[in-house]
């Protein structure tokens, strides 16, 4: 049977139990499988009508499906963030950049997920982003040269360098780095960059002969 | 409009179980096995791991907006436990100058669907603590009493472990145990030096089939999410399943249990009302015998509020203590960074949910300024990233050489940081003790005389502090973490924390473990329950979750409660056959 069919089939078995034994459904999930992705976004924030993603409680699809609705960031914001990951982690020889791999609309989501946790702090930031742009050349962050961005980047990435002047810009930027890291490793682009292999039914038989012995170690 | 009437249910049920948790699961399988006509009142909502409404488990962090973030659900969006330390519409307070944090999951088999599967079993001195250091109170029941359970108990969840023999860390029936990960050798190997002893943990997974009703493991790391093929033990699945299977279980959800009822002549349990979470409507439950199975905090708040004119201080509570002894698990932890393991060969190291090794207490606290153990958990490895993967790398990226053996400034962009990212994968490890405190009289819950929950029902006020004892223990622990974490040619992250920090020791509640707010003893006038958990007041009143536990050892309270649990079910059979009941 397909994965597909069975749980069709419990869908439609009463008190939403398995019919299937607990072995068919542990062999079925050893085949290879392709993850199920998340219906697509609820559109309306309304609770009778609400789609109830599998593994959500009620309360919360209602919760993201209303987040999902809002909008946080400006335009003009949303570019800012979207030069800004890109800086933090550009695509290289083995994976794409953070942009490519949809972080902006995750920090989207978390700024509204979590509202005093960032959204103050990230608004901010790059309005201090802004101001500090158009004090050095008289235009946004957006608007100078990618040479001028990481003119100002330098001043701001490295805390125990940075001056003084600089240390709100400098919280907002290990800010910005924590959510790009986060946002992009853990997208499907930089889960298989850093070369995760699990999250797939397995028999676990204990760490390769050729990494025991690259550190010395054994099973007695 | 809202109607007050209260809805009677005609049918008197043999026993009435308040909670479908490890306690109140156990107590329905069994008794529902023995012919009995169960009803369980469960205040959350329907579960089952393996109904696809329910299944987080394999999910990839992407599928949820937030990457699965703890923003609400405090283990993070895929975790199996519905509610959390805050429950809106659900409050309780603390005494001023104290603290306390109250973890619920309102869901059929409560925390057990997502708990950590530690199965330790007490050990002989574990009940009979005030014999050896003088604190606390002995249990009335020894190890001998509660073994037979244990191994019942082994046989029919599954465990996995390995035969020790040490004294205090008794040995169970084990499935065999998963290969260690890379950095537990590692620790297996360093602590061995310490003399620190690290053992195969002890965990209810089914490495090995044990029935026809539940799948083997098979390796995905993810137990907290609860599993689909049953190879972990969660109370819905391993014992409410079967029990509904007998046909003699009648389970209610959204049942929020407000009182127990009595006959006011004979003092006898006659049920319990509740109020259904989904209609708000006011609803009856009679039964012959009634078990408070709804958690160490929930089942005292029930007994207090179980006023009546022949009970004015509350149900069962001729003594005054109820509520009183209360004690959760300290809690304490560090990290640390494995230069040796930078830049390691990627395999899929996920095996079972939870540690494959673990230390038990090896101390002797005669010769310490802390009276009780506390047991050590690990974790590590090449783990799925999600939510928090990469934060802080400006705190670590500094102070490493890279390949090439330049030495950069901390923090930084670009494409040397993302190497960095990939460079640092599967090199942390982290450490937690797990300890006993002392149960005092003094750290207690009672009944708040001015706040009331979103059903009318009044609420707990705990009044908790640690005593030196712990906060002595939680020193204990950083001082070992150290010398754990320097012997393994490890860097320790962040601060060591200090004596403003009470050395990092974890609020009380915030392990999950309270246990011992209606305690077992023989003395009726200083327990609420008698050895085998039948309140001393009211024959036909029981409790079977962790409120009867005199102490908890530095032992997770599961395995005991459900082995208490079937130990008091048999009494219960037994006791109506002999017509006592």
């Amino acid at each position: 049977m397909k994965r597909r069919d069975y749980l069709k089939n419990i869908g439609f078995t009463s008190l939403g139990m398995a019919v299937l034994g607990p072995e068919v459904k542990a062999a079925e999930l050893l085949e290879q499988q392709k993850p199920i992705k998340k219906g697509a976004k609820v559109a309306s924030a309304k609770s009778d009508d609400i789609k109830i993603p599998g593994g959500r409680t009620k309360d919360e699809a209602i919760r993201d499906a209303k987040l999902m609705a809002e909008k946080f960031f400006t335009e003009h914001e949303m570019k800012t963030i979207t030069i800004l990951v890109d800086i933090i982690i550009p695509a290289d020889g083995k994976s794409g950049s953070a942009s490519q791999a949809g972080v902006p609309a995750f920090i989207e989501f978390i700024a509204k997920d979590r509202p005093s946790e960032f959204k103050t702090p990230l608004r901010g930031g790059l309005r201090w982003l802004d101001s500090q742009s158009i004090k050095r050349f008289s235009k946004d962050f957006v608007g100078i040269t990618p040479q001028q961005r990481i003119e100002i980047v330098e001043d701001i990435a490295y805390p125990a360098n940075a001056k003084p002047q600089f240390s709100q810009g400098v919280s907002f930027f290990s800010l910005m780095r924590n959510l790009t890291a986060t946002g992009f490793f853990s997208s499907e682009m930089g889960i298989k960059d850093i070369g995760y292999e699990g999250n797939r039914p397995n028999q676990w038989d204990g760490v390769p002969e050729d990494v025991l012995k690259q550190y010395g170690l054994s099973y007695e | 409009m809202f109607d007050f009437q209260i809805k009677e249910n005609n049918t008197v049920f043999d026993v009435v179980i308040v909670g479908s948790g490890a306690g109140g699961g156990m107590a329905a399988h069994e008794l529902t096995k023995a012919g009995a006509k169960v009803c369980v009142l469960e205040a959350g909502q329907p579960f089952d791991p393996a109904d696809p409404k329910n299944i987080t488990q394999l999910k990839w962090p992407y599928e949820s907006p937030r990457r699965g973030a703890g923003t609400t659900r405090p283990f993070g969006d895929f975790d199996a436990a519905y509610g959390g330390w805050e429950i809106e519409g659900e409050p309780y307070t603390r005494a001023a100058g104290t603290k306390f944090d109250w973890f619920r999951s309102r869901m059929v088999g409560g925390r057990t669907n997502h708990w950590g599967r530690i199965s330790l079993r007490f050990g002989p001195d574990d009940f009979r603590r005030k014999s050896i250091d003088g604190l606390g109170d002995d249990w009335p029941i020894g190890y001998d009493d509660v073994k037979p359970y244990y191994d019942r108990l082994d046989k029919m969840v599954g465990i996995f472990g390995t035969v020790e023999g040490l004294r205090n860390e008794p040995d169970g029936i084990f499935l065999p145990p998963p290969k260690q990960r890379l950095h537990e050798l590692m620790l297996q190997k360093s602590n061995k030096r310490l003399g620190i002893p690290t053992i195969p943990s002890r965990l209810s997974i089914l490495t090995k089939p044990i029935n026809n009703d539940r799948g083997q493991c098979f390796y995905c790391n993810q137990c907290g999410r609860s599993c689909q093929a049953y190879a972990d033990f969660s109370s819905s699945s391993v014992l409410i399943k079967p029990a509904l299977k007998t046909g003699n279980l009648t389970m209610i959800t959204y049942a929020m249990a407000r009182e127990v009822l009595t006959d006011p002549t004979t003092g006898l349990a006659t049920g319990v009302s509740y109020v259904s979470t989904l209609d708000m409507q006011e609803y009856t439950v009679r039964g012959k015998i009634v078990i408070l199975a709804a958690s160490a905090g929930e089942t005292a708040r029930l007994l207090l509020n179980s006023k009546s004119a022949r009970f004015p201080q509350g149900l069962g509570n001729s003594s005054g203590i109820v509520g009183r002894y209360i004690n959760d698990s300290t809690g304490a932890s560090r990290s640390a960074i494995i230069p040796a393991l930078f830049d390691r060969k990627r395999y899929n190291e996920d095996g079972v949910g939870g540690m494959h090794v673990y230390t038990p207490w090896w101390g002797d606290n005669k010769k310490l300024d802390f009276a009780r153990g506390y047991h050590i958990e690990y974790w590590g490895g090449m783990g799925m990233p999600a939510y928090g993967f990469g934060w802080g790398i400006e705190g670590i990226n500094g102070s490493f050489p890279t390949r090439e053996g330049i030495t950069k400034a901390a923090g930084g962009y670009g494409a040397s940081l993302k190497d960095d990212y990939r460079r640092f994968y599967g090199a942390y490890v982290g450490m937690a003790g797990r300890g006993e405190p002392i149960p005092l009289e003094s750290n207690y819950c009672e009944i708040d005389p001015n706040v009331v929950d979103k059903f009318g029902i009044p609420v707990l006020r705990f009044h908790y502090k640690w005593s030196e004892h712990e906060i002595n223990q939680a020193k204990h622990m950083q001082d070992t973490f150290e010398q754990i974490i320097h012997e393994l040619g490890g860097i320790a992250l962040g601060a060591k924390p200090g004596a403003d920090r009470n050395y990092g020791l974890e609020d009380p509640g915030k392990i999950i473990h309270e246990v011992g707010t209606a305690r077992m003893g023989n003395d009726p006038n200083k327990s609420v329950l008698n050895k085998h958990c039948q309140a001393h007041d009211v024959k036909n009143l029981f409790v079977a979750d962790a409120a009867p536990f005199v102490s908890q050892g530095d032992k997770n309270a599961t395995w005991t409660i459900m082995a208490l649990s079937m130990r008091t079910s048999e009494y219960i059979i037994n006791e109506v056959k002999k017509k006592n009941l």
